[in-house]
């Protein structure tokens, strides 16, 4: 569904992604990791369209994203900080997205009443702490019903509630065949979640397995523990 | 595109500044007719006061507004919207807003008290002037990613259209002194929307007599068809080539 081909992106003299290449097909729920700054985000943003290559291309569904941008009605995106106007309340961000994106189908506002958001729509953004822009932001990834939701660290800063129901959500949705792409630093929680595994580091993809092969390779049953033995033996390996 | 710009419109008349904008404009056109006893002669106080006015507050309050609205713009990056139709919104909700402040605050007391083709000609050298500003903030605030430095190139831009370019100038005049500068002096006209501005509306005050031979040149070729036509097409110019390149830039931008 989404196909990545040697995607290279540099900020300055940094290299952010180095000749990324890699795929996303439909009903997986792949989670993206490695150490902070491995350009996990840009590879998203890449995805999204926020953050242009310097070379190499992104397609979705078969088509180069450059020139288009109706892909991103398919798209639910959580963002890792979630950044709103702040002079405009819960309420108005929600209907202006619903204005914006002018769906037809039956919105999906689950989340919006299990995270009761529906009590703070008079709340102004700049008011909100972070864990209920974070529950925004959930909100909003969810609301249009899209076919591939891009979760960046979604459950930082959410109580331990709030993170239990999202990740309900995520698995109800895994299981309507959505194509779900999570970063996460928190590996215990992706165990019952994923299906594959891309593992990023310094800007270069290290590997992209299943979650068994992985299991297997390294012989340990939870995924933290399987990760940090990879990680170490990376660190053997250079 | 049409949605975008009504919240970007809305998003500024709920802050106020637009508002007190408006009110000076008028508050100053008004007394400025009042205070004189020849309608013509206010005109051109006021014409100094917009010269300067206008082109200040639209390329400042431009740029910070873009600024501000950078988690707007990447809340709107992430949906399904053109980039072009989401930087082009945003010019068109700010320029629309402007040039509704600007056409309220000193349309309405040039309607009153010079209601002829000279207080048709600030009008539209206003509203001009207005868009032009803004589309030159478009593109000093996408060229730069922090916020500070992109204010004050906005700054420097004002400064330099309205006061150092007439510096230059003369330091131009005074260095070829000997040589005719009357014909050149048009075309360095061209490279400046506030001179320009100012030279199509003195023409019409008929003090282009006070300006000497170069006014005279001037006269001959401004005060033609052909001369207003040029001059329309050049301040058009300024607002077409900076939201266009802007948008270009805009394009390939990393949020």
């Amino acid at each position: 569904m989404i196909i990545a081909s040697n995607v290279t992106k540099k900020f300055g003299k940094l290299k952010a992604l180095d000749n990324v290449s890699t795929f996303c097909n439909k009903g997986e729920c792949i989670a993206l990791i490695g150490p902070n700054g491995s350009g996990k985000t840009t590879l998203i943003k890449s995805i999204l369209g926020m953050v242009v290559p310097d070379s190499g291309f992104i397609t979705f569904k078969d088509k180069n994203i450059l020139h288009h941008w109706q892909y991103r009605d398919e798209i639910g995106y959580m963002p890792q900080i979630g950044r709103y106007p702040d002079n405009m309340t819960i309420g108005q961000v929600l209907s202006m997205m619903k204005d914006i994106r002018n769906k037809k189908n039956a919105l999906d506002e689950d989340l919006i009443h299990s995270f009761s958001l529906h009590q703070l729509l008079n709340k102004r953004m700049s008011t909100l702490s972070g864990g209920t822009r974070q529950k925004v932001s959930a909100a909003l990834a969810f609301l249009f019903d899209p076919t591939v939701l891009i979760l960046d660290e979604p459950t930082a800063g959410l109580d331990p509630v709030a993170s239990e129901i999202l990740k309900e959500k995520i698995i109800a949705e895994k299981e309507k065949g959505k194509l779900v792409l999570i970063t996460s630093h928190i590996l215990s929680e992706l165990d019952d979640l994923v299906s594959r595994i891309i593992y990023m580091q310094d800007g270069k993809l290290v590997f992209h397995k299943s979650i068994e092969a992985v299991r297997e390779e390294t012989g340990e049953a939870k995924l933290s523990k399987a990760i940090a033995r990879v990680m170490s033996k990376q660190s053997v390996v250079e | 595109m049409i949605k975008i710009i009504k919240y970007v419109i809305t998003d500024i008349l709920r802050n106020k500044i637009v508002l007190v904008y408006t009110l000076f404009l008028m508050a100053s056109a008004f007394s400025v007719f009042g205070l004189e006893d020849n309608s013509s002669k206010g005109l051109l106080s006021l014409l100094n006061i917009i010269l300067i006015v206008v082109p200040l507050v639209s390329i400042i309050f431009s740029a910070i507004y873009v600024y501000n609205s950078a988690e707007f713009i990447e809340l709107l990056v992430s949906q399904p919207l053109k980039r072009k139709s989401i930087w082009l919104s945003i010019f068109s909700g700010l320029a629309t807003s402007l040039l509704i402040a600007f056409i309220i605050g000193a349309g309405i007391p040039i309607l009153i008290y010079q209601a002829n083709g000279i207080g048709f000609t600030m009008l539209a050298v206003g509203i001009l002037l207005s868009v032009i500003f803004v589309s030159i903030a478009m593109l000093a605030t996408v060229k730069t990613r922090d916020k500070a430095k992109g204010i004050g190139a906005a700054i420097m831009l004002w400064l330099y259209f309205s006061l150092l370019f007439d510096g230059f100038v003369l330091f131009l005049l005074f260095q070829f002194a000997d040589y005719p500068m009357e014909k050149p002096m048009i075309a360095v006209s061209a490279l400046n929307p506030i001179d320009l501005s100012r030279i199509l509306i003195l023409l019409q005050l008929d003090v282009s007599a006070m300006m000497g031979y170069t006014g005279a040149v001037f006269k001959d070729f401004f005060g033609t068809y052909v001369g207003i036509l040029f001059s329309l097409t050049i301040l058009t110019l300024w607002i077409a080539i900076p939201v266009w390149y802007a948008t270009r830039k805009f394009n390939t931008k990393d949020l």
